[in-house]
């Protein structure tokens, strides 16, 4: 497998040089193409920070981020925008969708501003919307939908631009468990099918299980790592709950 | 205490959001200062009584218009502050579920209300007050008056008049405030960022069906104030287009709101280019949430370019007229022949009313030899046997049923040819020759010229102390008996020299150049005419006298005093609507961070952005524009009509004056609202 993201001893510090919080401090890892990923820790363990880092919305104090061997921390200005719009996709906790379009238009938006052709565009929102199963709801405004129909489209933005990266912070965040259970189902068939490479945060271990690999984060570091390797997701879920009593019940809101 | 300090740092924080409503402010208390100091300005002016008199007057008037002015702009305050409450809902929810009372921030608004309202009068009146110095050169030169000495005037009263006005303003605002807090819910307060707007189609068949009916009605609006108004009979008739006007142009933005995003929609490679779907998503809801406002504003921008362009417009054909219709220096009238016991005529004056004007002024020891040349003798004739109805004659049945308020019993006015022809020498108009039993009618009152073209085409014989004479043109001959500012000749017969006698003679014209070689000795000439008003013997004839001098400055002051009351409505108006736009486009663009940082986040370029708010706010300051600058085209002309007495023949110069006028106000608001808002939906 080849190596899509590798993050090389990035550190992130907030605040001044009399209070100063270490956000991420020297973290390392790699992302192979085609993986899915969680990213769990507990809130202020710097989980938000790191994908805010990966996805250029912030910026990093040291380190390095490539992808596909392109340094993205050397981005600037409208590089940013433009590295944004065409190699990553993303999955918001609120969904993000514009409340003035419809299910259809906000789908669309991703691909008008590459200036894909309207041609191009109609084909791929009916391809993906059925693979999503949003087809009958295409027409719909997001005050018209339920939480798990917005995120299914949400997540159809995300996906139709093919990015080399999603990027997924809480999906599952604003949902209940059945739209959650749904929205991670279509998930992994998209990682699975489309060969997406997903990053997910989250800090439930429910969702988390649905990942090929967890990353524990604890005080901006590192804590543990798991690979589900051939394991159920139920067993795989179990490992996480572990793992998670060992990080100190921090995250008992797991279940 | 701590109620004054939260409101200095909410004033202080939201400076830059309140930055247009605050400009708006003191523009207003500026231009509301400045037309009301005007009269404070004039008294450095050198100038004659007579036009002391047209300044009293139209300061009176600019008082009156003030009230009206006040009560716009307390309105658009009212709207103002109402929008800013919208944009401060969660924050007052915040308060409130902190335990604060609802008192406390009424409070709280109270202070903030009252604090800018005083920065707004000190700034405002302190602009105010320098730009009326600058205004005092644009009196002088409107009442072509010398600026004798140039000092730094300070009006009082109108300094207080203008914190009286405006605190009367600001009390209500805070009045509405109160009630508006006191109606607050908790509950709506807290979640009043958290509503996501309801997206409302509207059927587009309805859509069509009313855009093309209030199309109609609007054309047949036009149709009416500008092909038809001659034959209004009524001053409520004008009512009728007006409503007409206002009904179809809120029905043409209700339908085009929902029309035009169909319209593009159905574009779909336009549509799904770039932001474009945004963009034209958000302007209908724009325009969708304000129709009545953006009608209103329609309305208004109509008004300010009419009011402007027509303002402007006559002063300066008003000077242009006089060079034509007053080319001597003066005509004296006197009534002849009044019959015993006739009301408003003192016994003596009807004695006196046997003698012509070279005795009157005889008697008033005034050497007429001396001080005129050029002198004519004319008579002008009338009987009660003759009225305008007599005239018109078989024409009167059709005349009377497009003008019925005209008065039909006044007995015409007859003059011999021969003396209408040396007047006519001297007018510089065309002489006239008449048969034995043919008439002419000279007349320059282009309505009046009209009714009694229709007369003249029927061949109408009129009858005079028994003798009839048969129209020898069939159309008015241009020119006027009288000097006066206006084209207001209704008409004058013109009839061969033996078709009157001493028995009908009503009137006396004596018409005269001064004998004075310079301005200066004929101001002396003009003085001592004046001076013949205080003769004892004055009291005791009904003679009167019009004069270059007195008729150029009644219409100079007639056409600055018209200017200035225009350019106050028509700015203040356009003030007004301008601000109502920036203040809605600002109010929602919190709203709108929201969703420009979901674009962000998708990765959409700033550039793409910026492009996109700028259409957005280009679209919703040109849509009311461009409909009232198409009312405004059929509007002028309309004003055209009703003016024409005063002629304006310099509409393209002042269309000019309007446009850059409208241009500079109405633009940089424009301006002003972009950069306002590509600043508040900045990531910082």
């Amino acid at each position: 497998m080849e190596t899509l993201l590798k993050i090389e001893d990035i550190e992130k510090y907030y605040g001044n040089k009399s209070s100063l919080t270490k956000a991420i401090d020297h973290i390392s890892f790699e992302v192979e193409k085609g993986e899915f990923i969680s990213i769990m820790g507990a809130s202020g363990s710097g989980k938000t920070t790191l994908l805010n880092c990966i996805s250029t919305i912030d910026r990093v104090t040291s380190g390095h981020i490539y992808l596909e061997g392109q340094d993205i921390t050397k981005l600037k200005g409208n590089e940013l925008n433009k590295f944004r719009r065409e190699e990553l996709g993303f999955i918001f906790q609120d969904f993000n969708l514009l409340d003035t379009l419809t299910a259809y238009e906000n789908i669309a938006l991703a691909l008008s501003i590459q200036n894909v052709p309207f041609k191009e565009i109609e084909k791929r929102i009916k391809e993906i919307a059925e693979k999503l199963n949003i087809s009958d709801i295409l027409s719909k405004y997001p005050y018209q939908m339920s939480g798990g129909q917005k995120q299914r489209v949400a997540s159809a933005r995300a996906i139709i631009t093919s990015p080399k990266l999603i990027l997924a912070d809480e999906p599952t965040g604003s949902l209940d468990s059945k739209s959650s259970r749904m929205l991670l189902e279509s998930i992994s068939s998209l990682n699975k099918e489309l060969q997406a490479t997903i990053l997910m945060v989250t800090h439930d271990a429910f969702t988390a299980s649905y990942a090929s690999r967890v990353i524990f984060i604890k005080d901006g570091k590192i804590f543990h790592e798991l690979i589900r390797g051939k394991d159920t997701r139920k067993e795989f879920f179990n490992k996480i709950i572990d793992v998670v009593t060992l990080l100190g019940g921090n995250l008992n809101d797991a279940l | 205490m701590m109620l004054c300090k939260l409101s200095l740092k909410n004033f202080k924080k939201s400076f830059k959001d309140y930055a247009i409503y605050f400009f708006t402010l003191i523009l207003g208390v500026a231009v509301f200062y400045i037309f009301n100091a005007i009269d404070s300005q004039t008294i450095m002016l050198e100038v004659t009584s007579s036009t002391r008199d047209i300044i009293k007057l139209m300061t009176n008037m600019l008082s009156g218009v003030s009230v009206f002015i006040s009560f716009v702009l307390g309105f658009l305050i009212i709207y103002a502050s109402r929008f800013l409450m919208k944009r401060r809902r969660r924050e007052f929810g915040i308060y409130m579920t902190l335990g604060m009372s609802k008192g406390s921030i009424s409070k709280i608004l109270l202070l903030e209300t009252l604090l800018i309202g005083v920065i707004s009068l000190l700034i405002g009146l302190g602009s105010g007050i320098m730009l009326s110095q600058v205004m005092s050169i644009f009196v002088a030169n409107m009442f072509e008056a010398s600026l004798t000495k140039f000092t730094f005037v300070i009006s009082i009263p109108a300094i207080i008049k203008t914190v009286g006005y405006f605190g009367i303003m600001y009390i209500i605002v805070m009045i509405f405030n109160t009630i508006n807090v006191s109606k607050c819910k908790l509950i709506d307060l807290i979640y009043a960022n958290k509503k996501t707007e309801k997206v409302r189609l509207k059927n587009p068949i309805l859509c069509v069906i009313l855009f093309v009916i209030s199309s109609c009605a609007l054309a047949y609006a036009y149709y009416l104030v500008t092909m038809r108004f001659n034959e209004m009979e009524a001053m409520y008739e004008i009512l009728i287009p007006i409503a007409i006007g206002c009904i179809s142009t809120f029905l043409i933005f209700w339908s085009l709101s929902g029309m035009l995003l169909k319209i593009v929609m159905s574009l779909k490679k336009f549509y799904y280019k770039g932001l474009n779907s945004f963009t034209f998503r958000q302007i209908s809801s724009k325009i969708n949430t304000t129709v009545m406002g953006v009608s209103v504003i329609c309305i208004f921008l109509f008004l300010t370019i009419c009011v402007l362009s027509s303002a402007l417009s006559l002063k300066n054909s008003l000077n242009a007229n006089i060079n034509e219709l007053a080319p001597v220096d003066i005509q004296i009238m006197k009534t002849l022949n009044v019959p015993p016991g006739t009301k408003g005529y003192t016994n003596e004056q009807i004695e006196d009313s046997k003698i012509s004007i070279l005795e009157t002024l005889e008697r008033l020891n005034f050497d007429s030899s001396k001080y005129f040349t050029d002198v004519i003798d004319t008579k002008i004739y009338a009987t009660n046997d003759f009225t305008v109805k007599d005239a018109l004659a078989s024409a009167y049945d059709e005349v009377i049923k497009s003008y019925p308020l005209l008065n039909y019993d006044t007995a015409e006015a007859i003059i011999t040819v021969s003396e209408y022809n040396e007047l006519a020498r001297l007018f510089n108009k065309e002489e006239i020759s008449l048969g034995e039993n043919e008439y002419a009618i000279v007349a320059d009152f282009d309505q009046w010229v009209n009714i009694r073209n229709l007369s003249l085409k029927e061949n109408i014989p009129i009858t005079i102390l028994g003798k009839t004479y048969y129209p020898k043109y069939e159309e008015c001959l241009d020119g006027f008996i009288y000097i006066s500012s206006n084209h207001i000749n209704t008409g004058i017969f013109v009839l061969p020299d033996d078709a009157v006698n001493e028995s009908i003679l009503e009137e006396n014209i004596l018409t005269a150049n001064y004998n004075a070689l310079n301005e200066e000795a004929k101001k002396e000439i003009e003085q001592r005419i004046i001076d013949l008003d205080k003769e004892e013997y004055t009291k005791n004839t009904s003679i009167s006298a019009s004069t270059r001098i007195s008729i150029e400055e009644a219409s100079t002051g007639l056409g600055a005093m018209v200017t200035f009351i225009g350019i106050y409505l028509g700015i203040i108006f356009l003030i007004t609507s301008a601000a109502l736009l920036a203040l809605k486009e600002l109010s929602e663009s919190a709203d709108n961070k929201e969703r420009y940082k979901m674009l962000r986040k998708i990765g959409v370029d700033e550039k793409m952005i910026h492009k996109s708010l700028f259409w957005q706010i280009l679209i919703f300051f040109l849509a009311p524009l461009l409909l009232a600058c198409i009312h405004s085209i059929f509007g002028i002309q309309f004003c055209n009509i009703i003016l024409s007495t005063m002629g304006t023949d310099q509409l393209l110069g002042s269309i000019l004056m309007t446009a850059a006028v409208l241009l500079i106000i109405y633009g940089g608001y424009f301006l002003i609202t972009y950069y306002s808002s590509k600043w508040i939906i900045e990531e910082k």
